[in-house]
Order: C-alpha cells, then sequence, then structure tokens
C-alpha cells in the first residue's frame, strides 16, 4: 500500500494554498523541515515569518496578522504549539476568535526515539477544551491535503494535528471530506469502530480480520474531533449497539472521550476506548511504540470481541 | 573543584576526546539524535565532569554535591558519555542510546538514570529547574553549586530571561550558566533565523556577571569556572564560543548536522579523526 506522512501532504497542500491565495501565511518556530513548511519559506519568502524557538511569541504574532487579514497557519511540533503556547492559542487565537490554524506535526507518541518529553498525548484534549477551536486529525495524505484547502475557507480557529511517520494512503482525490462529518468507510451491524489520525488504517485492518471471523464492524473516520459529528455516532451507536474508539492519544480527554460524551447523552450503549492509558511515551521506535501501547491491529480485534460480550 | 594545573587540564582534553569518540558510537548505534550540538558541548561537559564540579559516582543522591542541568537537552549523548566515563553506570549501556526500555531516553529524563538531574528536552525550561535548585540551596544554606549548559538557540526562548531575571533577582551567585555559542540552531544560522545577540550585552542587563571563553580551550573554560566561584552577589554566565559538530570535519559547521547521525562508514571517519 502507498505511503506517505500527514506532515508531508501538509507541506505540499500547503505550498498549493500559497499559490493560490496571497493572504496567506506561514509561521514556523525552528522546525521548518521537520513540519515540512520549509517549501513554503522558499517560495514565499515574504510570507514566511520563522518566530525561532520562540512558540508563545509565534501564536501572539499569528494572532495580530490574523487581526490584519491574514490567513495564518503555525506549525511547530504538537507537544510545543499546544502545550508551550496553550495560553496564547487560548488566549489570543481562540479568544479572540481568529483565523489562525494551528498545525501541528510530530502528534503522539510514533514522534519515536525523541522519547517522552517529544511526545504529545494530550494535545486533542487540550485544543477541544478551548472554546471557538476546531479540532482535526486527518488520517492519511489526501485527507490531509482536503482538510487543509477547506480549513482555508472556514472562519475561526482550528487545531490540525499531523504525524511523523508515513501512513498509509485510504483515500484517494475522490474523497468527501468535510469539516465535522465522519467517513463511514466500512459498514456492519454488530459494532462500530471510531478512530481518527493513523488509526484509522489499523482499525480497517481489524475490520478485515473480524469480517473473516464472521463479525461484521463499521469503521467511522472521524477526523473532525470537534464539533464531533453526533449525529453518525447517534446512529451507529443505534444501529450497532457498541462502540471502541481507538486513537495515538490519552484516553484521557481525546476522541474517546468526545464520543463518549455525545453517546452516553443521546444513545447510551457501551462504549470503550483504547489509547494511552494515562501514560507518558518514551523513546522506541513508532511500531515498537504502538506495540508497547497496545495500539495494534490484534488489541483492536481482542478488544471488539471484549465489547460483544456486553452488548 | 580541583586546582587548575596542567594534570587536570590534560585530564579534561582527553576526556572530551574520549566523550566524542562515545559520542560518535552512541550515534552511530541509535540512528537517530542530535551529533552536532552533543559534539560542540564536549569540552565544556568534560571540564565540569574532570575539573569543576563535586560529584560521586557511588553516590548520585549525595545531598552536597554540585548538580548540573543539560538545558538544552537534545545533547543527551554528551551527558550520557560524561556520566558512563565517570561511572555512574557502564559504558556498554551507552549503546542502548534511544532504545525500547533504555534509560538513555532520547532527552534525558531524571527519573530513568542516575546521574540525570533533571528532565529537559523542551527547549528553555532547564535553566528555570537550575535557578530553583540554586533557590533550595539558599534556603537550605548548602554550598553546592548549580551548572546550566544552554543552547545559544535556547535562549530564543522567552522563559531563559524569564529565568535570568529570578536569578538576578535573588542573587544567585551559586548558580553557573554556560552557553554553548556555535552560532546555529536547525533553520540556519542563529543571526539569520532569529538573533539572540549581543548575548553578552543581554546578560549583563539583565545582571550577570558574563565571562567570555573560546569553549574548546580547557585551560580557559576551567579558569571561568573558577573565576565565577569568586562572584559575590549575582549570577556568573559563561558564553563559549564553539563550533557546531567540533572533533569531526564534515559535521563542523554544517547545520545539516544538528539532527542527524552518521552511518558507519562516517563514523569510522570520524572515530579516526578522534584517535
Ligand atoms: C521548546 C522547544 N521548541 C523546539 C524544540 C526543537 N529543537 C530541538 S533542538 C533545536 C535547536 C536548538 O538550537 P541550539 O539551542 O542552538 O542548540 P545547539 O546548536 O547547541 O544544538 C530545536 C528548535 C525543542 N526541543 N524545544
Ligand atoms: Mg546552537
Amino acid at each position: 500500500m502507498e505511503k506517505q506522512a500527514t506532515r508531508d501532504a501538509y507541506g505540499k497542500a500547503l505550498l498549493e494554498l500559497g499559490q493560490r491565495y496571497e493572504n496567506v501565511v506561514v509561521l514556523d518556530a525552528d522546525l521548518s523541515k521537520s513540519t515540512k513548511t520549509a517549501d513554503f519559506a522558499k517560495a514565499f519568502p515574504d510570507r514566511f515569518i520563522n518566530a525561532g524557538i520562540a512558540e508563545q511569541n509565534m501564536m501572539g504574532m499569528a494572532a495580530g496578522l490574523a487581526a490584519s487579514g491574514k490567513v495564518v497557519f503555525a506549525s511547530s511540533f504538537a507537544i510545543f504549539a499546544t502545550g508551550r503556547a496553550f495560553e496564547m492559542v487560548r488566549n489570543s487565537l481562540a479568544y479572540g476568535n481568529l483565523n489562525v490554524k494551528v498545525c501541528a506535526t510530530h502528534a503522539g507518541i510514533t514522534v519515536g526515539e525523541d522519547g517522552g518529553s517529544h511526545q504529545s498525548v494530550e494535545d486533542i484534549a487540550l485544543m477541544r477544551s478551548i472554546p471557538n477551536m476546531l479540532v482535526l486529525a486527518p488520517a492519511d495524505g489526501a485527507s490531509t491535503r482536503a482538510a487543509l484547502f477547506q480549513l482555508y475557507d472556514y472562519q475561526g480557529p482550528a487545531y490540525l494535528r499531523l504525524g511523523r511517520p508515513a501512513v498509509p494512503l485510504i483515500y484517494d482525490d475522490k474523497l468527501d471530506f468535510k469539516i465535522g462529518r465522519g467517513i463511514e468507510l466500512r459498514n456492519g451491524s454488530d459494532a462500530t469502530i471510531v478512530s481518527c489520525g493513523i488509526m484509522v488504517a489499523k482499525s480497517l485492518e481489524a475490520a478485515q480480520i473480524l469480517a473473516d471471523e464472521g463479525i461484521q464492524v463499521s469503521v467511522v473516520d472521524m477526523h473532525t474531533i470537534k464539533p464531533v459529528d453526533q449525529e453518525l455516532l447517534i446512529s451507529k451507536a443505534r444501529e450497532t449497539g457498541c462502540i471502541l474508539t481507538v486513537e495515538e492519544h490519552s484516553i484521557i480527554g481525546g476522541l474517546g472521550s468526545a464520543v463518549a460524551e455525545a453517546v452516553s447523552e443521546n444513545q447510551p450503549v457501551p462504549v470503550l476506548r483504547m489509547g494511552i492509558n494515562d501514560q507518558f511515551g518514551q523513546s522506541g521506535s513508532p511500531d515498537e511504540l504502538l506495540q508497547y501501547y497496545g495500539l495494534t491491529v490484534e488489541r483492536i480485534v481482542h478488544n471488539i470481541h471484549n465489547l460483544l460480550k456486553k452488548k | 573543584m580541583k586546582a587548575i594545573n596542567e594534570q587536570v587540564i590534560a585530564e579534561c582534553s582527553e576526556r572530551a576526546r574520549l566523550m566524542r569518540r562515545d559520542i560518535i558510537s552512541m550515534l552511530s548505534e541509535s540512528g537517530s539524535g542530535h551529533s552536532g550540538g552533543s559534539l560542540s558541548a564536549a569540552d565544556i561537559v568534560a571540564c565540569l565532569y574532570y575539573g569543576e564540579m563535586n560529584i560521586d559516582p557511588l553516590r548520585p543522591d549525595w545531598e552536597e554535591r554540585d548538580r548540573f542541568v543539560l538545558s538544552k537537552g537534545h545533547a543527551a549523548p554528551v551527558l550520557y558519555a560524561a556520566l558512563a566515563q565517570k561511572g555512574f553506570f557502564p559504558r556498554e549501556q551507552l549503546l542502548t542510546l534511544r532504545k525500547l526500555g533504555s534509560p538513555l531516553q532520547g532527552h534525558p529524563d531524571r527519573n530513568k538514570l542516575a546521574g540525570v538531574e533533571a528532565c529537559s528536552g523542551s527547549l528553555g525550561q532547564g535553566i528555570s529547574w537550575a535557578v530553583g535548585m540554586a533557590l533550595a540551596a539558599k534556603m537550605d544554606k548548602k554550598e553546592y553549586r548549580i551548572y546550566a549548559l544552554l543552547g545559544d538557540g535556547e535562549l530564543e526562548e522567552g522563559i531563559v530571561w524569564e529565568a535570568a531575571m529570578a536569578a538576578a533577582q535573588y542573587k544567585l551567585d551559586n548558580l553557573l550558566a554556560i552557553v554553548d555559542n556555535n552560532g546555529l540552531q536547525i533553520d540556519g544560522r542563529i543571526e539569520e533565523v532569529m538573533s539572540p545577540e549581543p548575548i553578552d550585552d543581554k546578560f549583563k542587563a539583565f545582571g550577570w556577571e558574563v565571562i567570555k571563553v573560546d569553549g574548546h580551550d580547557h585551560r580557559m573554560i576551567l579558569e571561568a569556572m573558577a573565576k565565577a566561584r569568586d562572584i559575590k552577589a549575582r549570577p556568573t554566565v559563561i558564553v563559549a564560543q564553539t563550533i557546531k559538530g567540533k572533533g569531526c570535519s564534515f559535521m563542523e559547521n554544517r547545520v545539516e548536522w544538528h539532527g542527524s547521525t552518521p552511518n558507519q562508514d562516517e563514523a569510522a571517519r570520524a572515530l579516526a579523526e578522534l584517535a
């Protein structure tokens, strides 16, 4: 299967956006080679601002630029964009309801060898808790590109969560991507897997294994975590009677929480959350870490078996 | 602190060479990590561990020990090389750098490895830890000293200057900061990306004593560290002029070696140069 890192797709789409729209401004904080904003920087040096190693000032400057009519894309690693600069994102970008898209790469444990200090497993929770913030975690390169173009048209602050390693492409350019609307990639009536980011491809693999066992599960790519697609969740809860959420993020405050909140208030069914179990990450290769923290196809299959017993 | 004599200077120089060799071997084995900034700091760190600091590898928790915070945490290999040579852990363990389950995390973690005093890696935070440690030493009327090593790019973080302000406010003469002034960050030369220069005048304006040295001259480094002990009622910073990638000719002054590692051939060439 063809693979591409979502950060690579971001860099390419950003360049296209820059060619198409003059009011696009990109900010980075000394990580442009890793976040892939470097291509935009090279093509449009007058519309690229390197904040240096100063994420807080980067977000503050983003606010000022957006307040002056620019559409701003600000990038760093997820840990620094949402962690170091949290309060600037909250009080400048979101409270000010400004047109800044925080596009953070190196989210989750698949950062790998850099270790726990660099592995953000709380960023979705942080961003989701802020009023006005839109939160997106696309699953592959094609949906990242679609998300970026829609973000350009979307008015207001947003968080786009991107990853470091190459991941399988699950969509082609015919994909029907709409902010706020989950994508049902597979339909089955026994259970529903709701996932986002790099775990969508693994969920699809698990669904195939389950189908071979005679268990039919639905798979939803919930690329928009806020506002979460309530309507789809309610109908999947009603149709399948249970939901497994799968994300490369803490089980506290992320996709799992968003789904559990929506389902428990509207169509209560058993919900099981798969993710990082309230732990920090550590050094290791991305694949070793996914294994270590139980974010594997086998665990998804295993958890569906468990969940079916609770129905 | 040891008296500065030819023997101590020679030992620091030899230890720095061995540390550079270990850095190359570790990074070549791990296949990821930060070469340039580990090598630029090797002489400074060797002088701390073999000339300046009062530590005991057999008692990593000894209350009276001096404390070193590697604020530029991505240079973890240089810290691990020093700790291993000092005997905090077996040198073979160096080759587990960045591997799953290793205490030698990609960035230093005080809870995983004896001798590591802080959790650093998020730039700028280490100097604040060091200020806190210096405050604690003052509260407890202890004589031990606190050392923090920062990158020049790291100085772009606002927290560094918040910490600098606090250190002067509380007259922390038990704190010595050292800036590894190699002129490079990730996206290019610091003067092109976001210049923190003039570094010396900035620290002076914040109430610090400033000493400038050649960061690869062991005598100068040791003498500056000794001099800092005599500065009272304010913190001292040593601004050390260095070369990123120092000791390995094809890495020297090259920005692309910030976060890349030598392959086997490159490692062999580097080790030959460091023989
Ligand atoms: C808060 C934070 N932002 C960004 C990074 C990513 N980063 C790691 S090293 C580095 C460049 C550091 O440059 P410098 O301080 O000059 O280090 P040196 O040249 O000594 O390696 C950056 C931006 C980080 N570790 N922490
Ligand atoms: Mg530097």
